[in-house]
């Protein structure tokens, strides 16, 4: 950095990175994870460079590359090991993995150690809670840690091996699809009708050519399908508008940025259907008349990369995506893979265009909607991953098929990730409908205590709940299950996902940005022995407010796992709660109070030290 | 949409509103004031601030953002509508520095003054966060204190959009998102005393300082020690 020679070098492969993304402003997640690949950070001058080549200000480069957990502004170790923190990772024994990795990298979490070679973290859920303790080794992933293998793990990168082969050795002969499905289990443990059962290749998309577009908007609207990432949007109508804004151009994104803790069925499907979801994908742009499209991928799921990249050139190669698919004039769509850098609010789909903009994850304001004004300022539709797949088996078996599935308002199959204190976490494509006691049956978790159903944003279940159905209306869920058995503490778990709403908040409006915080400090008082009875009040009174002023999904959600404990299992609560003694607060810790205050005097307290003169 | 004007219901009163109006911006042509911190008249609506927020059918919005409707009716000024905004400026309150008695904005400051308004004399049940921040004092002209920063985003777009300049802009996520400078000090970016940016109208508290001028109207006699905030907009009124 100090010499001028290298600060010209590299000033170079900053212009080349910039230049290979057009010097494109919006491709500002390229550019950045590109250079933090090379540079292992995003060095004061690379900002300075960057900004030069994409006519930003370095403030506004910063921004972008402050924001997301994956880009470093200090100097990070070539290889980087993020362990998941998740609560089930935890409860699978992370930290010995953890204090393995220490011991045998010799340097703590959270530091680099000094001759720039590694570097360990934590990272929030990374999708593998059916295999934990898992962790991303730089982009590959390594699953079922246990202390022995994080030990040998480090031994094996301080002797010089490169993560991909400690990660799956013979990865660098292999093609990109046996890699991920050697790196990884999908652990499908229910095939159902439409998802994970046999599919009949192109089968939809050569059904929607035979339609007009508004046919296939009519067929997908008809069949009740709606999304699949949580929040139920009806996906026809989606379309419906999309198509019917006046535009020279409009878009298709998938999500494929599933981040709730928890959820981890989008991975099997981009691993076992990719071919399907571009295929959903062709059909919504053909029946909303976009010509472009982006795959959205979580920073966590850059294993898959090569392998999804390989699956949209083989589609190419094959006439089935670019200019005049399967031979129809006229029939042009093709589709980019766009990064994530690590930040779940990518997963709002204002947020995630947002990204794709080359802009810090951050919700839009709406109105507009996307479907009016989204990416670019263009109708944008956003699907999740497998609404996209349920699309492309609608049009092959018809809106009745889908319809006559699951129950009313709540139509077709579902896929649910179960993980958690289970005999068989993994995937399971059900009807909708299903009572949550059948679903625990058949994951083997019938003695849980506590079922978080659609992840901390959902609903924690007590037994006298476990009748309950799994549909929209009434446990509605974006996919995650998680089972907790009686051994756990339900406080410890809400304390676990307030901290991650305090870390992934995009920190844009002020309830979610500060009010978040506060909860998570009044949980831990409550934790500690030292809340009062009416610290109750005050978590559903502040709770409500973070609720109703807050200007996403993320922080109108994010009091859920506080609200649904005390809602359901009061006793956690009040079995640790003191009332005022003395008319002195239980919260009040008088001796940590004057801690400080010893230490600058030097000197112990006349009334509170008992020894004191001794 | 019709062009054609529109009324909508704020608190029972019937206002008139035009298509691509927000619903603040009809309630400001009329004369009813909506709380707001992170909204300045002539830059653009941000919405982060949230204590603009109403209900509008029933849904929480914000009112600098949420575009007025035919007979779209709003609740504003109710009992429930006040609590939320105290909450939330009781939190832009713990979550900064913000001591009055020593601070050079107090009697200009509009955080201090929505406190006021919205009737919050004393600190609260909320834990204070006090962030340490360094004072960048590094300009001639112009002191930054971040640890007084509502992150209201105003000294942004008034640089970026009026000024053309970009002094300021976001880092950070989350509770670590705050404003910074264009460079690695306020020394070393374009900003100037003549800015819109760094105008007293523009930061609503006590975070962009010019120096060599505070005090010179003492306390007491300040925008907000002889008027309510929002009075300006309420004088509009003509009933």
């Amino acid at each position: 950095m100090t010499e001028p020679g290298a600060s010209d070098r590299e000033d170079r492969d900053v212009a080349q990175i910039c230049a290979a993304f057009g010097n494109d402003p919006h491709r500002m997640i390229d550019i950045l994870r590109a250079v933090q690949d090379r540079d292992r950070w995003i060095s004061p001058g690379s900002l300075e460079q960057i900004a030069e080549r994409t006519g930003l200000t370095r403030i506004q480069v910063e921004g972008v590359a402050s924001f997301y957990s994956f880009f470093s502004l200090t100097p990070k170790g070539r290889v980087t090991i993020r362990l998941c923190d998740d609560i089930i990772d935890r409860f699978a024994g992370m930290e010995a993995v953890a204090a393995a990795f220490e011991e045998g990298l010799a340097i703590r979490m959270g530091e680099t150690s000094r001759d720039g070679a590694f570097s360990l973290d934590y990272t929030p859920c990374i999708g593998l809670c059916d295999q934990a303790p898992a962790a991303m080794i730089n982009d590959v992933v390594v699953t079922n840690l246990t202390p022995a293998r994080a030990r040998a793990i480090a031994a094996a990168l301080r002797g010089g091996a490169a993560p991909d082969e400690v990660a799956l050795p013979g990865f660098a002969a292999m093609p990109p699809q046996e890699r991920v499905r050697r790196m990884v289990a999908n652990n499908v443990r229910h095939a159902g009708a439409s998802l994970l059962g046999p599919v009949p290749a192109e089968a939809g998309l050569q059904k929607a050519l035979e339609m007009t577009p508004a046919q296939i908007i009519d067929t997908v609207e008809a069949s009740g399908l709606r999304g699949c990432g949580g929040a139920g949007f009806v996906t026809g109508r989606k379309w419906r508008f999309a198509a019917a804004e006046p535009a020279e151009r409009r878009y298709i994104i998938c999500n494929a940025d599933e981040g709730e803790p928890g959820t981890f069925k989008d991975r099997v499907l981009l691993m076992e259907r990719p071919h399907l979801l571009v295929e959903g994908m062709t059909i919504a742009a053909r029946a909303v008349g976009a010509v472009e499209g982006i795959l959205y991928l979580r920073g966590e799921y850059a294993f898959l990369r090569d392998h999804l990249q390989a699956v949209i050139d083989d589609r190419r190669a094959k006439g089935l995506l670019g200019q005049g698919i399967v031979g129809v004039p006229g029939f042009d769509f093709d589709l980019r893979i766009q990064m994530g850098a690590g930040a779940y609010i990518c997963g709002e789909e204002g947020a995630l265009i947002s990204s794709c903009e080359g802009l810090p994850g951050e919700p839009k304001t709406r109105p507009p909607f996307p479907v009016n004004r989204g990416y670019l300022g263009f109708p944008t539709v956003v699907n999740n991953v497998e609404t996209f797949c349920h699309a492309a088996r609608i049009l092959d078996r018809g809106a009745a098929w889908f319809h006559d599935m699951g129950t009313e308002g709540s139509h077709g199959t579902k896929l649910f990730s179960v993980s958690g204190d289970c005999l068989n976490p993994g995937v399971y494509e059900l009807p909708y409908g299903l009572e949550l006691a059948e679903l625990l049956r058949l994951v083997g978790g019938e003695d849980a205590a506590a079922v978080l159903v659609g992840g901390p944003s959902g609903t924690m279940v007590d037994r006298a709940n476990f009748h309950r159905r799994l549909t929209f209306d009434d446990l509605a869920t974006g996919g995650a299950v998680i089972v907790f058995s009686p051994r756990r503490n339900l406080l410890e778990i809400v304390e676990y996902y307030l901290s991650f709403f305090v870390h992934e908040s995009c920190g844009y409006c002020t309830p979610c940005r500060v009010g978040n915080v506060f909860l998570q400090q009044a949980i831990g008082k409550f934790r500690r022995g030292l809340a009062n009875p009416e610290d109750v009040d005050y978590l559903r009174d502040l709770s409500q407010t973070i609720i109703e002023t807050s200007r996403c999904g993320l922080g109108q959600t994010s009091p859920r796992p506080v609200l649904t404990t005390l809602e359901n299992f009061p006793l956690i609560y009040s079995a640790v709660i003191k009332p005022s003694s003395d008319r002195i607060r239980a919260s009040f810790d008088v001796q940590s109070a004057i801690e400080t205050a010893r230490k600058l005097a030097k000197r112990r307290s006349y009334i509170f030290d008992r020894d004191f003169g001794e | 949409m019709s062009e054609l004007a529109f009324h909508i219901t704020i608190d029972g009163v019937e206002i008139a509103a035009r298509p691509g109006q927000t619903i603040m911006e009809a309630a400001d042509a009329a004369g009813i004031y909506i709380p707001r911190l992170c909204d300045h008249e002539g830059l653009r609506h941000q919405g982060s601030c949230r204590v603009c927020t109403v209900k509008a059918g029933g849904r929480s919005v914000s009112a600098c953002t949420q575009p007025a409707a035919p007979d779209l009716v709003v609740e504003n000024e109710t009992p429930h509508m006040v609590k939320l905004r105290r909450d939330l400026v009781e939190m832009l309150f713990h979550e900064g520095n913000h001591l009055c008695p020593i601070c050079e904005a107090s009697g200009n400051c509009e955080l201090q003054a929505m406190a006021y308004r919205l009737g919050l004399t004393a600190p609260s049940r909320f834990p204070f966060l006090q962030p340490s921040r360094p004072l960048d004092a590094s300009h001639p002209d112009i002191a930054l204190d971040t640890n007084r920063c509502i992150t209201c985003g105003r000294c942004i777009r008034a640089s970026q959009d009026v000024d053309h300049k970009g002094v300021f802009g976001y880092v950070g996520r989350g509770i670590h998102r705050r404003v910074a400078v264009n460079g690695p000090d306020l020394a070393h970016t374009d900003a100037a005393i003549t800015d819109h940016a760094i105008s007293a109208e523009v930061c609503p508290v006590g975070c962009i300082i010019r120096k060599r001028v505070g005090f010179r109207i003492p306390i007491g006699e300040r925008e907000f020690d002889t008027a309510l905030i929002g009075e300006e907009i309420e004088e509009r009124r003509d009933d």
